[in-house]
């Protein structure tokens, strides 16, 4: 029995000091740590600098800014609260989920020698290929029959879908979430092939497909009739997969953290990492790809296929982006805006600097993706209580990335200083 | 009136290069005469480069002085190396492959005319330069269109050009041809004799007979002496290099071959450059147990013709078999797993992953096979184990063992790993190109040893050479190629190296017209 404890914590202890050992690991603490200092300053400036905030209202500012994920609002005093917030909490988990999976594309890419900016296409494609089907797939359950009935049941019979046989929702979920992964294959076999064929750069191609899906999702929910008209509200919105009784298990979360958008596709993420540090790491399929991505001429001479390695590495990015739309909608807590055609999704993007500030670890991945997300959150938490907005949270977060692209730098600077300390002694 | 001149327009006193875990230079003296040509000689990673960079500023030693002319200088940055008229030709040539001849001698020292360029003057200097060295250039070809000799001429003319002094030459015979070398040999001399002092590093011993004064040989980071050329001969500078008495020639008992292993008939390999064959209807057959030669100057096809026959590029017309078995068009995995190991030319672009460590290297060629996967996961236990066994069976020397990158090793020592890796295959067929390009007498004679012995157990090696004591040492057979073609079949014993220069240079030519 304490051979057991004794066995586990020298694992922890060895993994301790593989973390501290890590240069990547300090040199992205690092980052954080001055783009939080960066995102306070500019609180305090313009704080101290307005005559009806003050330097009361700037320390507000700057408490949510590190431990916006921890508030419980105002007490009856005025006076920021902190605690525990399951609510939070859960909506921290629901956005990093996408965050992980465009970073684990990110990442994917990198480790094999390329750039995935193709991200937020293979997004947008994973999207649209989800909720196609887990809109036309009818499963004759979910809020659709139960509560709102009307515009969701005409809409259904005009696809002539009613009176058909249902579907069970645990077969639409796979088949929608197996969709958005090939959606966003093949949306990054496109970069992939042009690449590995006619020696187009990959950035070059994947703007240009980014925004072909931009404007080819807006036309494809243009034409189809997956306008949610029920919840009038708001316009320019797409159903919700629960519409449609098509909603990711929540795996018991939502207990843990009650009134969360919490889904339990942030456990699929995780498991998505683990897959993807196993296979790049421990197979020769991995060794294959980096191989290739490290020095495609000495993979070609060794018989490794180069062309079909560009093309299969960008594919995998591809899909681990459109799983990550997949999840994200599937979840079932948000609507799709489909007039994207002006836009490309932020989460695409963001998948760069969480996959820099991992160093492109996909465990790393996993921490970054919550970080960010975190911010996102303090960035809610400023704007709804204080007077300043969510912005702050970017300019932290652009200042993140500046500094994760000069991280190799701060990993110099460390190892140098490590080695006048060597020297000393 | 007469001035007293310092005796030594240099001197490198007592220098000391520390790098973690190395002592890259330990206490070396090297004084370099007003003059002279004097060579520097030692083994890949003895210290030379290092020295050299010290000279010219990239690394502070951590003791030692160095002085010009008699005075103690300080050289904090190549631009203080400059300015003590201390210049150098790079053994990669620092051209600007687009730029004309004049553009590139005049870069970075331009003169300018209300901020416009005027080459009037400079063009007049460098002709100057050019007639009095007898450094025959065209101005106004453009870099990529001139041989490798001229080439390098230009980065003469570019030291000249900047009225150096010191002119340092690394590795310069490297990339020439047995002409272009001697043309080389007589130039430094006429530099020397208009009171330039040339620097020579080198690791071949002829060359340094042939054209040095004088000879400092570093071993392992530590100076061994200087000698005076005319006092010495080969084998003791060979002896002070490597610490031991070298084999200098090939010691090898002729070749029975036995049956046919390779055979090219008619291969055409297009030149992914020039868009032309480059290539043009090679025909040829390695047996077992022999060493064919593929000798001729750089860029008449030899390198396509081994990615045709490897897989690396397509032939576009043509037949390969390998012990019988087509493989005209089948991929390099298939013609590896046909029976064919390939130690490739560039060693950096296609024989190592650099960012790599050793083990995974040692694997390159293998990985996919049932010892060092299970199921698609690699064997990491099989791996180290292996990739320790050829590390001591073959004496890579590295770092850190089989976890070291393979960036940070030697280049003799990636090579070795190569060969390690190519030759534990165990493979009828072994094509080697230039496998001895850019290293030192030990590593050279290893390398031989090592292809001698494989001709002996019964393996067919075809080897590609630039070097003409490589081919005359150590084929069976030599086929000699010029502009795409096998001009001539020569037995080393019964030719000479001035009748292989004459085919090199496609002065001679059997075949075609001899029929005729």
């Amino acid at each position: 029995m304490s051979k057991q404890v004794n066995k586990g914590a020298s694992f922890i202890a060895g993994l301790w000091q593989k973390i501290r050992g890590s240069k990547a690991v300090w040199a992205s603490l690092l980052s954080i740590i001055i783009g939080m200092v960066v995102g306070s300053i500019i609180i305090l400036v313009s704080g101290l600098t307005n005559a009806t905030l003050g330097g009361k209202a700037a320390w507000e500012g700057i408490q949510l800014v590190f431990a916006g994920l921890f508030s419980t609002g105002r007490d009856a005093a005025g006076t920021l609260t902190f605690g525990f917030n399951p609510q939070l909490m859960g909506n921290m988990l629901f956005r990093a989920m996408p965050l992980i999976m465009t970073g684990l594309s990110v990442a994917l890419a990198q480790k094999t020698g390329l750039f995935n900016i193709g991200a937020p296409g293979q997004y947008l494609m994973g999207t649209a290929a989800t909720l196609l089907i887990a809109l036309y797939l009818p499963t004759g359950t979910g809020e659709s029959l139960q509560n709102v009935s009307g515009a969701w049941v005409t809409h259904m019979e005009a696809m002539g879908m009613t009176g058909q046989a249902v579907w069970p929702a645990w077969l639409v979920w796979t088949l929608a979430f197996m969709g958005g992964i090939l959606a966003g294959a093949l949306w990054g076999a496109i970069p992939g092939m042009l690449k590995a064929l006619l020696n187009i750069n990959e950035v070059l191609a994947c703007i240009m497909t980014n925004w072909i899906a931009a404007n080819l999702v807006t036309w494809v929910f243009d034409a189809a009739s997956l306008k949610n008209i029920v919840e009038n509200t708001k316009t320019g919105y797409i159903y919700k997969t629960t519409f449609n009784g098509v909603q990711t298990s929540k795996f018991g979360l939502d207990q843990l953290l009650p009134g969360s958008q919490v889904s339990g596709g942030i456990l699929i993420a995780v498991v998505f990492a683990i897959v993807v540090i196993i296979m790049m790491n421990k197979t020769t399929f991995g060794y294959e790809l980096k191989a290739c991505g490290s020095n495609r001429y000495a993979a070609r001479y060794a018989g490794i296929r180069d062309k079909r390695s560009i093309v299969v590495s960008m594919a995998m990015a591809g899909a681990l982006a459109g799983a990550g739309a997949a999840l994200y909608y599937l979840a079932g807590n948000t609507e799709f805006y489909w007039e994207t055609s002006q836009s490309l999704p932020a989460v695409g993007f963001n998948g760069i600097p969480v996959a820099l500030l991992a160093a492109n670890n996909p465990i790393g991945v996993i921490f970054s993706g919550l970080f960010m997300s975190m911010l996102e959150i303090c960035g809610q938490k400023l704007k709804d209580l204080t007077a300043f907005n969510e912005y702050i949270t970017d300019v932290i977060i652009a200042v993140i990335v500046y500094l994760s692209a000069f991280a190799m730098l701060i990993r110099m600077l460390l190892s140098r200083k490590k080695a006048s300390k060597e020297a000393l002694k | 009136m007469e001035k007293a001149v310092p005796e030594y327009v240099i001197e490198m006193l007592h220098i000391t290069k520390e790098f973690p875990g190395i002592k890259a230079n330990d206490d070396i003296t090297l004084q370099l005469r007003k003059g002279e040509i004097h060579a520097l000689l030692g083994e890949n990673g003895a210290g030379k480069s290092t020295l050299m960079s010290v000279l010219f500023g990239l690394y502070q030693p951590e003791k030692g002085e160095i002085r010009k002319d008699g005075k103690t200088v300080q050289i904090r940055n190549p631009n203080d190396a400059t300015a003590l008229n201390i210049g150098m030709v790079h053994q990669h040539f620092k051209l600007i492959d687009v730029f004309t001849v004049l553009d590139n001698i005049i870069l970075g020292a331009e003169d300018t005319k209300l901020g416009f360029l005027s080459k009037k003057k400079a063009r007049a200097k460098v002709a100057a330069l050019s007639d009095r060295y007898g450094l025959k250039v065209d101005l106004d070809a453009k870099i990529e269109d001139i041989t490798v000799g001229m080439q390098q001429r230009v980065e003469i003319l570019k030291m000249l050009y900047r009225d150096n002094e010191v002119l340092i030459f690394d590795e310069p015979t490297a990339v020439l041809t047995p002409q272009e070398i001697d043309e080389l040999m007589k130039i430094m001399k006429e530099l020397t004799a208009e009171g330039k002092s040339i620097l020579f590093i080198t690791h071949k011993l002829n060359e340094i007979m042939a054209v040095a004064d004088r000879c400092t040989v570093l071993r392992k980071g530590r100076y061994i002496g200087t000698v005076e050329i005319a006092e010495t001969n080969q084998a003791e500078l060979s002896r002070m290099m490597v610490g031991r008495d070298v084999q200098l020639v090939v010691d090898k008992e002729p070749a029975q071959p036995a049956q046919t292993i390779l055979e090219v008939s008619d291969l055409h390999v297009r030149s992914r450059l020039y868009h032309r064959d480059a290539v043009k209807g090679v025909s040829f057959q390695v047996r077992a147990g022999e060493i064919v030669c593929i000798a001729g100057i750089d860029g008449n096809g030899q390198s396509e013709l081994v990615y045709g026959v490897t897989g690396l590029e397509k032939a576009s017309k043509g037949r390969i078999t390998l012990n019988g078995v087509d493989i005209s068009s089948a991929p390099v995995r298939k013609r590896s797993k046909a029976g064919m190991s390939h130690i490739p030319e560039d060693r950096h672009k296609h024989g190592l992953i650099l960012d790599n460590t050793l083990e995974q290297n040692m694997v390159l060629q293998r990985y996919y096979e049932p010892r060092f996967q299970n199921c698609g996961f690699i064997r990491f236990n099989a791996v180290r184990e292996y990739a320790e066994q050829l590390i001591e069976q073959y004496d890579v020397r590295s770092g850190q063992g089989a976890i070291t990158t393979t960036r940070s090793m030697s280049g003799g020592n990636q090579q070795k790993a190569i060969i390690a890796r190519e030759i534990d295959r165990d493979l009828p067929l072994i094509i080697a190109v230039q496998p001895t390009r850019g290293l030192d007498v030990g590593a050279i004679e290893y390398i031989h040893s090592q292809l001698v012995k494989q001709r002996d157990a019964g393996k067919a090696v075809l080897l590609v050479s630039l070097e003409l004591d490589e081919v005359m040492n150590l084929s069976d057979r030599i086929l000699v190629m010029y502009e795409g073609e096998i001009v001539g079949e020569l037995d080393p014993r019964k030719t000479t190296v001035e009748e292989l220069g004459l085919y090199m240079a496609g002065a001679k030519r059997q075949g075609k017209e001899e029929q005729a």
